[in-house]
């Protein structure tokens, strides 16, 4: 009943194929959109699961997480609506948090329809641990490398501009200094990497 | 050096940065040396794993935004009411009148039973007494040692006799409005109530609550200095801190913001204390009310108590019991209604240590309460 009305109104401002296209291209509407219109289901979903409004926040904002990951692959294909997948990602997030803290360990009640998202949460975790791996070889790199490398790699400085802001009298003194980091930073990473899988 | 124009090759190889005859010149070079071919591969992936890095850290940053604006907009809400699914719970909401006849008729019979047993049955109420002075014995050793460890982190003996300042301690915002929590224990019959920053500004505050019971009190700074801030950097915890997750605090238990690390060890606090919880990290007079992080920057508790005798164990209050204490605060008070403590999501998850205390710290003041 609920789910007819909401459906309507995601579709009159904008389909789920541009919604997805959306969430891939970080456009902050179609994010939004999904946002609002979501998360109060996952909301009341954790919370008559033992769970809080924190516990709500963290689940959801990692099944978006998933949905970002997953939209920017050009091989990926929804084959339900974004609204199903984000539930049925929480959910199976949340059953395996439950689990992990041994509070509950009975099946979550639910009542939407869920489709199976078991192999994209595996990938997830991979890249998780990724994540983790490389932001803790960024937080033992220290600065000024850390903060040399962002704007390089991650913020796309140009090397005169961060030869500018850093101080170093030309670009290609940064671009050395770079070098240097980027080889420490690469050693963190893949001695953390290699032993981790 | 070699390397160094090897990666920067195929830094701009990727990049689509090379002439075409650049292009065929690398991918020749490629082809013949496996050695470069596999410093390549090995680059490519790493800057890959970068880029991911970099692209999630982004949209993770976009979505805590997107949370907060939808909050302050309220298109979603912290609270909702929840329908009820189970059926052991609809059944209860179907039956609740009835269960309540049904209990409170067996309720009134048991009183009429237990009260014609003991008016008819010979009187021998010294067991009874007995009993409670002995509940009274236990409650009055329990308050002994509670003053015991309160006096060791509250009291500030070094305050000479003719100063009116008689205790100190740390607090720490709650919302932008300038609304602080601390321990009541710290505030406790003060007349005055100065707070400072780390900067060493003060300003005025007065006790908007104060709960004994869960030694806590939220003031109010009352100002013309203080400016309201529109965010705080951190959000306060609903739930309950993991076992062995680290924690670090921030306080005053000299002029000087001090900052200190340690863990969960236990998640009761003294004697089975089950709103507080125990943590391993050292703390001195002073930091009584001071906030307890966790690693994301969050509010996890409120530092209140440490066991005089043992090194390194404290006690906080869990982090819910502010919640509770602004929704007595609003029963008591209608005109507090509108006062939220902020839950918008921590910006700092991720984030360095440093950076993290760069954000937090001007959020953290110390309390100096005077009486005359």
């Amino acid at each position: 009943m609920q789910k007819g009305i909401k459906n309507n109104t995601v579709k009159s401002e904008l389909t789920e194929q541009e919604l997805l296209m959306g969430v891939a291209k970080n456009d902050q509407k179609a994010i939004e959109l999904i946002y609002k219109n979501n998360f109060p289901v996952i909301q009341s979903l954790i919370l008559s699961n033992n769970g809080s409004y924190d516990d709500a926040r963290d689940i959801f904002q990692e099944a978006m997480i998933v949905l970002y990951e997953n939209a920017k692959t050009e091989s990926f294909v929804l084959t339900c609506q974004i609204k199903t997948y984000v539930y049925s990602i929480c959910k199976r997030l949340w059953l395996k948090k439950l689990q992990y803290n041994n509070r509950f360990t009975t099946h979550v009640e639910s009542l939407e329809e869920t489709v199976p998202v078991e192999e994209d949460i595996e990938n997830q975790e991979r890249r998780n641990t990724d994540f983790v791996i490389m932001e803790k070889a960024l937080g033992n790199l220290g600065e000024p490398c850390r903060g040399l490398l962002e704007a390089y790699y991650l913020q796309k400085k140009s090397m005169q501009a961060i030869a500018h802001s850093f101080g170093y009298t030309n670009a290609e003194n940064a671009k050395t200094q770079k070098y240097k980091c980027l080889m420490r930073l690469k050693k963190i990473f893949f001695s953390q990497y290699n032993t981790g899988d | 050096m070699e390397d160094n124009l090897i990666l920067d090759a195929a830094e701009r190889y990727f990049k689509g940065e090379m002439s075409p005859e650049e292009k065929v010149y690398f991918e020749e070079v490629r082809k013949n040396n496996t050695e470069v071919d596999l410093l390549v591969v090995e680059h490519s992936m790493f800057l890959n794993q970068l880029d991911a890095y970099g692209q999630t850290r982004d949209f993770k940053h976009q979505l805590h935004e997107i949370h907060k604006e939808l909050l302050t907009n309220g298109e979603i809400s912290e609270d909702i009411d929840i329908k009820p699914t189970g059926k052991v719970v609809i059944l209860w909401h179907k039956y609740k009148k009835v269960t309540a006849i049904a209990a409170s008729i067996a309720g009134f019979t048991a009183i009429l039973i237990s009260s014609l047993i003991s008016f008819f049955s010979p009187g021998n109420n010294k067991d009874i007494l007995l009993l409670n002075r002995k509940i009274d014995q236990v409650m009055h050793n329990v308050k002994l040692q509670d003053n015991k460890i309160n006096v060791v982190l509250a009291s500030n003996s070094k305050v000479p006799a003719n100063e009116v300042a008689t205790k100190g301690g740390s607090s720490f915002l709650i919302n932008g409005k300038g609304y602080l929590a601390t321990n009541a224990h710290v505030v406790e019959g003060a007349s005055t109530i100065i707070v400072q920053n780390n900067k060493g500004q003060e300003f005025k505050a007065v006790i908007a609550h104060i709960d004994n019971l869960r030694d806590l009190a939220i003031l109010k700074i009352e100002d013309i200095d203080f400016k309201p801030l529109i965010s705080l950097p951190y959000n306060i915890r609903r739930t309950a801190a993991e076992l062995g997750e680290p924690v670090f605090t921030l306080g005053f238990p000299r002029d000087e913001i001090v900052y200190n690390e340690g863990y969960m060890s236990a998640k009761t606090g003294y004697k089975g204390d089950t709103s507080t919880c125990q943590i391993a990290v050292s703390a001195n007079p002073g930091n009584s009310g001071g906030p307890v992080f966790n690693r994301n920057g969050e509010v996890i508790g409120i530092l209140s108590k440490a066991q005089s005798k043992a090194e390194g164990v404290v006690f906080a209050i869990k982090s819910r019991s502010v919640y509770e204490t602004m929704d007595d605060l609003k029963k008591d008070d209608s005109t507090y209604a509108k006062i939220k403590p902020t839950n918008t999501g921590t910006s700092m998850k991720g984030m360095d240590r440093v950076q993290q205390i760069k954000q937090i710290e001007d959020c953290v003041f110390m309390v100096k309460s005077f009486t005359r």
